[in-house]
């Protein structure tokens, strides 16, 4: 009986081959730049709040909360996923980048009922991002806690 | 009767069942594709107007059926059995358009190999003499598929460029025992093959090793070569698969250059941004539906061999470390006479 007889491992190296080349280098630019870009922007709102006489520590978070806005504006008229495919890690980094992340399945969800739709699977992307994030302040601060 | 197989895994059919009807109807994308005259419809956006994109697929689906049924000016109760798959959980897209149609319904799953299969069982049963009419369709959606097998749509999540793009559309097939169209001669029915590819954005690569099991177990079978085929085309394997395809049938020795073609590239124009190609249930349906069997209905072609190709894996697989296993059916069509036409669809619609 004829078969196609290849290893998994010949196949991985044929299959690397085909695939089309990807600059690492092109995507690594890109994603500085879009990444930097948006928080330029960030920097620009901290400055325009500051000039109107708030405090850092107080223009501070009114910068992320607009940037986040402005994550889920972009992400509910459809427009950050198409700008994240040339910025990769550049728009998944940023704060917009979560606002995108909560967005998103929020806004596919909405399909499934407000609650067991919604309201639950809302935090399907950015989950791991809460819960690891809590557990490594939580970690952090034992540390701190013990050691310092 | 062990006749009615040729060499290891061709079924060889003895009335050979006529393709009488055909209908596509597709996805805005795929609308402004170079194939866009050929559907019989293009829907204007994802929602046709419904809620969810599941019930805009389903709609789709059913309306698709009533299509190819007044094409062929038959009621469904001239239908024998209605055979149906989509990639949704649990196939509710057919399930649920085969509850309009009081047909007796088998529900199948083949992921995107699922139109050749639904013919190759519609061809055995009418074969076999257990029925006279069979319909098969299939169908998939863009939003819909991402949504179930990877993230949200809005999500910014950058592609390689070897992903492909689920296509959406339904396209659905009318076999009989008599009538004017396009004949149904021989079946290979795929076997499942893995050879270890886990990334489920690579389906092109997970499936070209099961495309080349079937072509050369089918070659092998019928003491053919690819040159005895006006084409041969695969369902989805894109650019990449393709590639893999003719490499890894070179090295047995089968030279597949001039006459393979794939649904998946043809489906779009390469500015359409789909990635390494189309795929979904819906690509080799439609395209088979709409594109092929006209070509085959006015004598351009005279044999071809249809190998839709299937990744068999669900979102969970791919989380649990798992690779891709995949199935490749074939089936083969032919016009036997030139003047063999089916009256009521022409190639210019």
């Amino acid at each position: 009986m004829p078969q196609i007889n290849k290893t998994p491992n010949e196949y991985q190296k044929m299959v690397k081959n085909a695939h089309p080349s990807d600059s690492k280098v092109k995507n690594f630019i890109s994603a500085y730049v879009i990444g930097g870009l948006i928080c330029v922007v960030g920097e620009i709102i901290t400055n325009i709040l500051t000039a109107q006489g708030l405090a850092l520590n107080e223009a501070g978070p009114l910068m992320s909360v607009s940037m986040i806005f402005i994550g889920g504006l972009l992400t509910g008229i459809g427009v950050y996923d198409e700008i994240a495919q040339y910025a990769g890690a550049g728009t998944i980094v940023p704060i917009t980048g979560f606002a995108n992340a909560i967005v998103s399945p929020a806004m596919e969800y909405k399909q499934d009922g407000y609650i067991l739709g919604l309201g639950a699977k809302m935090y399907s992307v950015a989950g791991p991002v809460l819960t690891y994030g809590m557990l490594s302040a939580f970690i952090v601060g034992i540390i701190k806690l013990i050691f310092i | 009767m062990m006749n009615k197989v040729v060499g290891n895994q061709t079924i060889k059919f003895e009335r050979k069942p006529k393709i009488i009807s055909s209908a596509a109807i597709v996805g805005p994308k795929e609308g402004e594709g170079p194939l866009g005259e050929y559907f019989d419809k293009a829907l204007q956006d994802s929602y046709y107007q419904e809620q969810t994109w599941e019930k805009a697929e389903r709609k789709m689906t059913q309306e698709n059926i009533d299509l190819l049924l007044q094409k062929a000016n038959l009621s469904p109760d001239k239908i024998d059995y209605l055979i149906g798959g989509d990639l949704l959980n649990q196939t509710v897209t057919s399930n649920f358009a085969a509850r309009k149609f009081a047909v007796p319904y088998f529900g199948i799953y083949g992921a995107c190999s699922t139109m050749v299969e639904g013919m190759i069982l519609g061809a055995i049963l009418i074969d076999g003499g257990y029925g006279y009419r069979t319909i098969n369709f299939t169908s998939s959606h863009y939003q819909g598929a991402e949504r179930q097998y990877r993230t949200p749509n809005e999500y910014g999540d950058k592609y390689p460029s070897y992903k492909q793009w689920t296509a959406t559309g339904t396209g659905a097939t009318l076999l009989a025992k008599d009538g004017q169209g396009p004949v149904v001669t021989e079946a290979t029915v795929g076997k499942v093959i893995d050879l270890g590819v886990k990334d489920p954005k690579d389906m092109g690569s997970a499936m070209a090793p099961a495309a080349a099991d079937t072509i050369l177990q089918h070659l092998n079978d019928t003491g053919r070569t690819p040159q005895d085929y006006d084409l041969i085309v695969t369902g989805d394997l894109g650019e990449v698969g393709s590639k893999l395809l003719k490499e890894l049938l070179a090295e047995k020795n089968i030279n597949l250059q001039d006459c393979h073609d794939d649904c998946g590239k043809i489906l779009y124009n390469s500015d359409q941004d789909v990635g390494a190609g189309g795929s979904g249930c819906a690509c080799a349906a439609v395209v088979t539906a709409a594109y092929l069997l006209p070509y085959l209905n006015n004598g351009e072609f005279k044999r071809i061999f249809v190998v839709a190709t299937g990744a068999l894996l669900s979102p969970l697989t791919s989380l649990q470390g798992e690779s891709i296993p995949s199935i490749a059916h074939g089936i083969v069509i032919e016009n036997e006479s030139p003047n063999n036409a089916i009256g009521n669809f022409s190639y210019e619609e």
